[in-house]
C-alpha cells in the first residue's frame, strides 16, 4: 500500500447547541494515501464538512471532540495549538471552498493574495513571491496573467475566481488539498475545466486530495476511492469501481438510483423517501432504517458493524451478515453489479464471505492488508 | 405529460435589454421565439448569463420586453393593464424558485405563506375555507396539516421547497415557471420533488416552464428542450432527441461536460470545447426545422451543414 499521509481514527464530534447535543459525526475512520483522491459523498448534514473541517482545525467553537485522533506526519492534529495549526493550514493542508468570492479578499490585488502564503510560510521576499504567483496564475490557466496581477477579485468571472482560489491553495505545494464542493457554484463547462485542472496539478505535485461533493457524476470522474457518509457515519467505503459497480449499502443504492442516467427515460424516478434523521436524537440502530426499504429487524436495535468484502471495500450493513436474508437490489444496481461481476468473477464469493471487522482497525489499514 | 396541440404561451421575437442607451447596456435576451403547449413541460437550459431566468421573469411580467411580445391565451401580456386583468394573470401564472430559504418569509407561519395568494385573490370566503385550502395543499405536497403553524426554519430544504410548491398551487394556477427548483436540494431529495411535480402536472393539467442548468434532470422531466446561450436560442427539440442527438455545437459541448455517475464513462470523457466565433459573426439566424420538430439557429448557408448532421444522426 502507498505511503499514508493522513489517518483519521475513530473520530467522534458533538456540537453543543441550545436544544442539546448534536452528534455531528460518530466513529469516523479512514486514511489517505499519498497522491490519491478520496471523495466523501453525502447529503447536507451527513458530516462530510465537519470531518474535513476538523482536519483543518477549523471546528466551530461549540464543537467538542468526544474521542478519536487525526494523525498527520506523526502528530495528532487535534492536540495542536492555534499557532501550530496556522502553520499547517495553507502550507501543508490547503482548502478550496464552494464559493470563491467568500474565500478571496475583495480589497486585495490577486497577485498579492496568491503570493501571501509564500511570504507568510516560506518568508520569501515580496518580489520573489510575486514571481512565483505569476507562474502559478499561468499554471491554473488565467489568460494573460501578467496583465491581471494587479486586478481585484470582482474583475473576474466565477470560473476564473475559482482558478485564483486554486492557485492560492496550491502555491505552497500542500501535502493535502481539501476541496469542499469546489465546482458546485460553476457552470458545467467551467466545472469540467476546473476538475481537469485539479487533476493535472495533483498529478504533477503528487498531492493527496479529499474531495467533498454531493454530485456522484463528479465523484465518478475524480475519485480513486469513495467514502459514503450518512448521518455522521461512513456507511460504505471502497475504490471508485467498488462503490459505483458493486455497492452494498442500501443508502448507496438509493443515491445511485435516484439520479437519472443516460438510459433513464420517462416514468417515476426512484427517490429515497423521507429525510435524514435528527442528530439531536439519533435513532437507535442503523440511522438509515426509517428510509430503508431493505431494513431488517435488527437494524432497529443494533448499529451494523463494518463488513469487509475486499482489502479496500467496507460496508456497514446487516445485509452482509451470514444470517441476513438475500435481498434483490434495485434494477439499476443489479445492472451495475452484473458489469462488475463480469470483470471480477470472484466478487459474489467475496460478498458471501464478507466478514465483520472492527471499525478502526479495518478502515485505517492497521489490520494486515 | 401528454402535451396537447394548443399553444398556451407564445414567445415571439423577444428582446430584453437592460440599461438601454447607457454605457453598460446589456442585451440579455435577443430575438428569442418559442411556444409552450398546454400540458407540456418545456425545459429551458443554459449556463449563467444565458438569459434563461430573464425570460422566465419576463413571462411573469417582472421585466418589460424591449422588443417582441409574449402571448398567453392569445393575448399579449403587455396589454394586461387593469387591476383585474393583472390579478387574474398572476393567479394563473405562478413561480417556484431555486432557493426555498430565500423565497419564503421566515417570519410567516407556513399556513400564511401558503394562503398568501389565496388572500390576495380573495379565493377563500371564510377562515374555515382558508384553512381547508392550506390543509389540502400541505397534503398535496406531502406535508402534514400539523405543519401549518410552524415556521420555515423548522423544515429541511426539501420540505421548504414543498412549501414553495404548495404556495404556488394554492391559487389553482395553469402555468408554473420553475426556476432551478431542485438545484439547491440534495440528490435523494431532488428525485422526490421532481416526482411530486410530475404527479401534480398529471392531476391538475399543469403546464411547466422548467428552467435549469442541469441537463440530465431537465431531459428527464421535459417534453421539449430549448438551449440558450448568450441570450440567443440555439436549438429546440424533443427532449430525448436533443439529448441523444444534439445538432448545434454548443449543445454538444454542454452535453459532453455533464458528469455521469459511471467511472468508466468518466475516464474516457473528452469534453468538447465550444468555439463561439460563428455565433459572434453578426449574421442573423433563424430557427430552422432541420428534423421534424427539431430546430437549430442557422443562416441559409448553414442549413445543408445541419441537414447533413441530422442525416448522420439518423434523424432524417
Amino acid at each position: 500500500m502507498a505511503e499514508k499521509v493522513l489517518t483519521v481514527d475513530n473520530l467522534k464530534i458533538n456540537f453543543h447547541t441550545d436544544s442539546g447535543e448534536v452528534q455531528a459525526i460518530g466513529d469516523v475512520s479512514f486514511d489517505l494515501a499519498k497522491g490519491e483522491t478520496l471523495a466523501i459523498v453525502g447529503e447536507s448534514g451527513s458530516g462530510k464538512s465537519v470531518t474535513t473541517r476538523s482536519i483543518m482545525g477549523l471546528l466551530a467553537k461549540n464543537a467538542q471532540v468526544d474521542h478519536g485522533q487525526i494523525t498527520f506526519k506523526g502528530q495528532n492534529i487535534l492536540d495542536l495549538s492555534e499557532k501550530q495549526l496556522q502553520d499547517l493550514r495553507g502550507s501543508e493542508i490547503a482548502m478550496i471552498f464552494q464559493d470563491p468570492m467568500t474565500s478571496l479578499d475583495p480589497t486585495m490585488k490577486i497577485g498579492q493574495q496568491i503570493a501571501e502564503p509564500l511570504i507568510k510560510h516560506q518568508k520569501l521576499s515580496k518580489q520573489a513571491a510575486l514571481e512565483q504567483a505569476l507562474e502559478m496564475m499561468k499554471a491554473v490557466g488565467i489568460p494573460n496573467a501578467e496583465a491581471h496581477l494587479n486586478d481585484y477579485p470582482h474583475q473576474f468571472s466565477g470560473g476564473m475566481r475559482q482558478r485564483i482560489v486554486i492557485a492560492i491553495a496550491l502555491i505552497d505545494h500542500p501535502e493535502i488539498l481539501i476541496a469542499d464542493e469546489p465546482t458546485t457554484a460553476l457552470d458545467v463547462t467551467i466545472q469540467a475545466q476546473i476538475l481537469n485542472l485539479i487533476k493535472n496539478i495533483q498529478q504533477a505535485s503528487a498531492s493527496s486530495v479529499i474531495f467533498i461533493t454531493h454530485d456522484l457524476g463528479v465523484v465518478a470522474g475524480v475519485a480513486d476511492r469513495v467514502a459514503v457518509m450518512y448521518a455522521g457515519q461512513i456507511v460504505e467505503i471502497g475504490t471508485v469501481d467498488e462503490i459505483f459497480y458493486f455497492p452494498q449499502h442500501p443508502y448507496t443504492w438509493g443515491l445511485l438510483n435516484s439520479m437519472p442516467t443516460v438510459e433513464t427515460r420517462t416514468g417515476v424516478l426512484e427517490s429515497i423517501p423521507g429525510t435524514p434523521p435528527d442528530l439531536l436524537n439519533p435513532p437507535v440502530g442503523d440511522a438509515f432504517t426509517a428510509r430503508n426499504k431493505y431494513a431488517l429487524a435488527i437494524d432497529e436495535q443494533r448499529q451494523p458493524p463494518y463488513f469487509q468484502l475486499s482489502p479496500t471495500h467496507f460496508a456497514a450493513t446487516w445485509l452482509l451478515d451470514d444470517r441476513a436474508p438475500e435481498v434483490t437490489p434495485p434494477m439499476e444496481i443489479q445492472r451495475r453489479w452484473q458489469r462488475y461481476i463480469k470483470k471480477h468473477p470472484e466478487a459474489l464469493e467475496q460478498r458471501a464471505q464478507a466478514k465483520e471487522v472492527s471499525t478502526t482497525l479495518a478502515l485505517t489499514g492497521k489490520e494486515d492488508m | 405529460m401528454a402535451a396537447g396541440n394548443k399553444k398556451l404561451v407564445e414567445i415571439k421575437h423577444l428582446d430584453i435589454t437592460f440599461n438601454q442607451g447607457k454605457r453598460n447596456e446589456t442585451r440579455a435576451v435577443q430575438d428569442v421565439s418559442f411556444d409552450i403547449y398546454q400540458g407540456e413541460t418545456f425545459g429551458l437550459v443554459g449556463e449563467s448569463g444565458s438569459g434563461k431566468t430573464t425570460i422566465g421573469r419576463a413571462i411573469m411580467k417582472l421585466y418589460q420586453p424591449s422588443k417582441g411580445e409574449i402571448v398567453m391565451d392569445d393575448k399579449n401580456i403587455a396589454d394586461l393593464k387593469s387591476k383585474d386583468d393583472l390579478r387574474k394573470f398572476r393567479q394563473q401564472v405562478q413561480m417556484i424558485f431555486q432557493d426555498p430559504q430565500a423565497s419564503l418569509d421566515l417570519r410567516m407561519k407556513v399556513k400564511d405563506i401558503i394562503a398568501e395568494g389565496v388572500d390576495a385573490n380573495h379565493l377563500a370566503s371564510s377562515d374555515e375555507e382558508r384553512s381547508q385550502i392550506v390543509t389540502e395543499m400541505l397534503e398535496t405536497v406531502g406535508l402534514m396539516k400539523e405543519h401549518a403553524n410552524r415556521y420555515p426554519h423548522e423544515f429541511s430544504g426539501g420540505q421548504r421547497q414543498r412549501i414553495g410548491i404548495g404556495r404556488a398551487l394554492a391559487v389553482q394556477p395553469r402555468f408554473i415557471i420553475a426556476d432551478e427548483p431542485i438545484s439547491a436540494l440534495d440528490v435523494s431529495i431532488q428525485a422526490q420533488v421532481v416526482n411530486l411535480m410530475q404527479a401534480l402536472q398529471r392531476e391538475r393539467d399543469l403546464t411547466y416552464l422548467f428552467i435549469a442548468h442541469d441537463l440530465s434532470m431537465v431531459k428527464y422531466i421535459s417534453d421539449r428542450i430549448g438551449v440558450l446561450h448568450w441570450g440567443k436560442m440555439l436549438e429546440i427539440g424533443p427532449a430525448d432527441e436533443v439529448y441523444a442527438h444534439p445538432l448545434h455545437d454548443y449543445t454538444r459541448s454542454l452535453l459532453s461536460a455533464i458528469p455521469v455517475p459511471d467511472p468508466e464513462i468518466e475516464r474516457q470523457r473528452r469534453p468538447q470545447v465550444y468555439d463561439p466565433s460563428r455565433e459572434l459573426d453578426g449574421q442573423a439566424r433563424q430557427m430552422i426545422e432541420i428534423a421534424p420538430k427539431h430546430f437549430v439557429a442557422a443562416t441559409n448557408d448553414e442549413i445543408p451543414f445541419y441537414q447533413e448532421r441530422a442525416r448522420q444522426e439518423g434523424l432524417i
